[in-house]
């Protein structure tokens, strides 16, 4: 069979680095390919040259077996080549319509057509069963609802290949399921598909065929048929996989935190939980149950009504320098928009939340240096330069650093939301290791996730929420991945699953 | 700044363009200067630029710390005018209590830092707590400021009693050494000024809010506070000019203080402050603040081209000094 597009011998260097090296890869008619890699393993590079954005350094590109050069992204995009980002390429401040057709809108002469483009965005929208008004503005809808403009508006253009840049990173599983149906409807109409995702569950659910990068380098490609999660991770790797989760710590008996009867005007109504000293509890429930906005309300971050104790104390609602000082902190589960300043400096973000450490009247610029060395060394933050800015830190290092960057307040309670979103497979390890060592140090941890096999393999207690109300809490073995549905959708079970704290 | 825990890849290559565009820009004009009229190096000329830069040059320092934390004051020209008209009129009226002498000019000084203090903090309210957009905010208050030094002065001018006048004179005109105050003064705030961005929590908080607001709040800083105190400070320091402007003519108008604010903002974008904010650097502005008092001064003195486009020429400065940024940017 041809290929829609395939890549000879691609090589890619920045500079004096080479971040791909010689890479093979073809993409076919009706089929998913999936690319898996830790990051920085080069994906998105690999991406971001059969898209167009990037010309390779060497090496060929071959469009229906004959080679191609594009210009740029819209070269590549006439050619039925289009790439759907992980950050929407979205105007937000236009309609779902506008949208799906910008730089191609539909005329009556002079004027626009708005009911022919409203029809058709309705129409494609309607074959990815996504029931959004045309009319409606990017900023009034939900992230899958954007996603499936996104995917909308590739098909207006006729998408003979669509690259898929881990469409899934902020769906829940549900929506993920709608994404999946549409992919393989799209599959049965004859589209590629690139598809990549450090979801590997869904990589062996979706994909015909694997292609493995590491270090710029093309590891393997094989049918999906018969490759296991756990061969795949093993492969991104280059390294035998010991246990993903570390041993949980057995917690301790003292309270550190309550918290009883607060209220999120709008989000979480009368929620109350205890964490003991040196515990890690995990948070569960789907997306939208109130998890986040409740350790936000809890942080001081967001207006709420009802005590929080610490250590006893009460804490002062609305304050998150109150809530630091009390030692407790909260690591936001959107480390690009709310936790680094991705134009400044490592350091510059690293001191940010316990600057008053490094300052008297004047910033302590050695000691700040100091404990970016620290930093480096405990968490294992991958630097190219000490100067670089943090959003050139692959999203991996990013986290690290913002988990640096909070537990320089030296916190005793710490928020961890979403510990491992859009993070590779082998640094996941790693800060599951930090999370389990925190621990063990004696401070408490709650993990938010939406990740269930983390939450279950990390937390020695899981409290599960739905519809902004706390649902019932697990503990040892009664952690099961099925008893935590159960409660976050509030379907009953033969046995009661609530069990006394 | 010693370098004691020698980590690799610490120390910065060649300043780039960028940082030292400016410097290059102000080293130009000044050969430029020199090289047209021999008078231009004289030391009265350049302690009447130096001077004559001085008030704009203490508002744009305080205006750099709004810029850096995102925001914008269009107000600081008619705030000043504001200003200068209530201290005189303050100053009018206590003659009868204090008497002429020192007591009275450190009264109106008060008074001056009082308002600009007050005018400042009104503008920071509502732009922070109460969350209405700086523009708005501050285009309001300008106008309202503007109409209230109108008003007060009746259409007319307010002066200083002449008495009084003579007596607060050397506060613009003498100095130590040779160096007049508003000089002196200008200095110490440029130098407290990039002392505070570059190495207080202050500084780091004000980039760190107009780089990303979201970040800011979730680090724990107290944004609303932070935004609060850069509008504060801008006014007071508006009212620190005040003091060193009114002895120059002893009087307040409805033109006093006409488009400082703009020559305030363009001089901190020269300087290479970024307008939307989240990074700022206060010996910029200084540097912006002088190119932009050159371009005068050596249109005045020189009869090549009309002094009356001189503001044509600061606008393609401005123009410039961000395409030049921008370029650079873009070539990284």
């Amino acid at each position: 069979m041809t290929s829609v597009l395939a890549a000879e011998g691609v090589t890619k260097r920045f500079g004096p680095i080479e971040v791909l090296h010689g890479i093979d890869f073809d993409l076919r008619p009706g089929e998913v390919h999936a690319l898996i890699g830790e990051n920085g393993a080069g994906k998105s590079t690999m991406m971001k040259i059969l898209g167009g954005y990037q010309p390779p350094t060497d090496g060929v590109l071959k469009l229906d077996g004959a080679p191609v050069t594009f210009a740029d992204q819209r070269g590549a995009e006439s050619a039925g080549i289009l790439m759907i980002h992980q950050e929407f390429n979205l105007a937000s401040q236009l309609t779902v319509e506008e949208n799906i057709f910008l730089g191609r809108e539909k005329k009556r002469g002079f004027l626009l057509d708005h009911r022919a483009m409203q029809d058709e965005a309705r129409s494609l929208l309607e074959r990815l069963n996504c029931h959004v008004d045309p009319r409606t503005r990017i900023a009034d809808l939900s992230v899958p609802n954007r996603q499936m403009v996104e995917i909308a508006r590739a098909l207006g253009r006729r998408a003979r290949l669509l690259i898929m840049d881990e469409p899934t990173a902020v769906l829940t599983n549900r929506e993920t399921d709608i994404l999946l149906e549409q992919i393989d409807r799209l599959r049965a109409a004859g589209t590629a598909i690139l598809y990549t995702s450090h979801k590997l569950d869904e990589v062996r659910r979706i994909a015909d065929r694997v292609t493995v990068l590491r270090d710029g380098k093309h590891i393997l490609t094989r049918k999906a048929e018969g490759f296991t999660e756990h061969q795949m991770a093993e492969a991104m790797v280059g390294r035998e996989l010991s246990d993903l989760f570390p041993d949980k710590p057995a917690p301790g008996t003292e309270t550190v935190l309550e918290v009883e009867g607060l209220d999120v005007p709008g989000h979480v109504t009368g929620a109350g939980f205890a964490l003991k000293r040196g515990e890690v509890l995990g948070f569960a429930g789907l997306v939208g149950a109130g998890r986040t906005e409740l350790m936000e309300g809890i942080a001081g971050l967001r207006p709420s009504t009802g005590t929080v104790r610490i250590n006893g104390k009460a804490l002062k609602r609305g304050s998150v320098l109150a809530a630091r000082e009390a030692g407790l902190v909260y690591l936001t589960e959107d480390r690009k928009e709310k936790g680094l300043l991705l134009d400044k400096c490592l350091r510059e973000n690293l001191t940010l939340l316990a600057l008053d450490k490094f300052s008297g009247l004047r910033i302590d610029r050695n000691a700040e240096e100091a404990a970016l060395d620290t930093a480096i060394r405990e968490f294992d933050i991958r630097v190219k330069d000490r100067e670089m800015v943090a959003g050139s830190l692959s999203g991996g290092n990013q986290q690290k650093l913002l988990l640096a960057k909070t537990m320089l307040a030296e916190p005793q309670i710490v928020i961890i939301d979403e510990p491992t979103r859009g993070i590779d497979i082998g640094t996941k390890q790693q800060i599951y290791g930090f999370i389990a060592e925190l621990a063990k140090a004696g401070k408490s941890v709650i993990v938010v996730s939406s990740e269930l096999p983390e939450v279950i393999g990390l937390a020695s207690r899981v409290v599960v929420m739905g519809r902004g109300r706390i649902a019932g809490e697990l503990s040892g073995p009664a952690i099961t991945e099925d008893r935590i549905l159960r409660l976050a959708m509030n379907i009953a079970e033969e046995a009661p699953t609530e069990e006394p704290a | 700044m010693t370098d004691t825990t020698a980590t690799p890849a610490r120390s910065r290559s060649i300043p780039s363009l960028k940082v030292i565009g400016p410097v290059l820009a102000l080293v130009l004009l000044i050969i430029l200067g020199a090289s047209l009229n021999s008078n231009f190096l004289s030391y009265g000329n350049v302690t009447n630029v130096l001077a004559r830069s001085a008030f704009i040059g203490i508002i744009a320092v305080g205006m750099t710390f709004v810029i850096t934390a995102g925001g914008i004051d269009l107000s600081v020209g008619s705030m000043a005018a504001f200003v200068a008209g209530v201290m005189i009129l303050a100053m009018n009226s206590l003659i009868p209590t204090l008497g002429i002498g020192v007591p009275l000019v450190l009264a109106g000084m008060v008074v001056a830092l009082a308002a600009g203090f007050a005018a400042g903090w009104v503008n920071g309210l509502l732009i922070s707590k109460v969350g209405i957009e700086a523009f708005i905010v501050t285009l309001g208050s300008m106008g309202i400021y503007r109409s209230l030094i109108t008003w007060l002065s009746d259409g007319g001018t307010l002066s200083l009693n002449y008495e009084a006048r003579s007596f607060y004179r050397p506060v613009y005109y003498d100095g130590i050494l040779g160096v007049s105050w508003p000089i002196i003064v200008f200095a110490l705030v440029a130098i407290l000024g990039e002392l505070a961005m570059r190495h207080t929590a202050f500084g780091r908080h004000c980039a760190a809010l107009g780089a990303n607001e979201q970040v800011a709040k979730y680090s724990a800083i107290k944004v609303d506070r932070v935004r609060m105190a850069t509008y504060t400070l801008l006014g007071m320091l508006v009212g620190l000019a005040t003091i060193m402007y009114v002895p120059r003519l002893g009087s307040a108008s409805g033109s006093t203080g006409v488009l400082w604010e703009l020559e305030a903002i363009a001089a901190v974008i020269i300087g290479g402050t970024i307008l939307k904010g989240g990074y700022g650097r206060v010996w910029g502005t200084v540097i912006g603040v002088l190119i932009l008092s050159l371009i005068d001064n050596i249109l005045n003195l020189a009869s090549i081209v009309s002094p009356y486009l001189n503001g044509a020429i600061q606008g393609v400065i401005v123009i410039l000094a961000v395409v030049l940024q921008r370029d650079r940017k873009a070539a990284d």
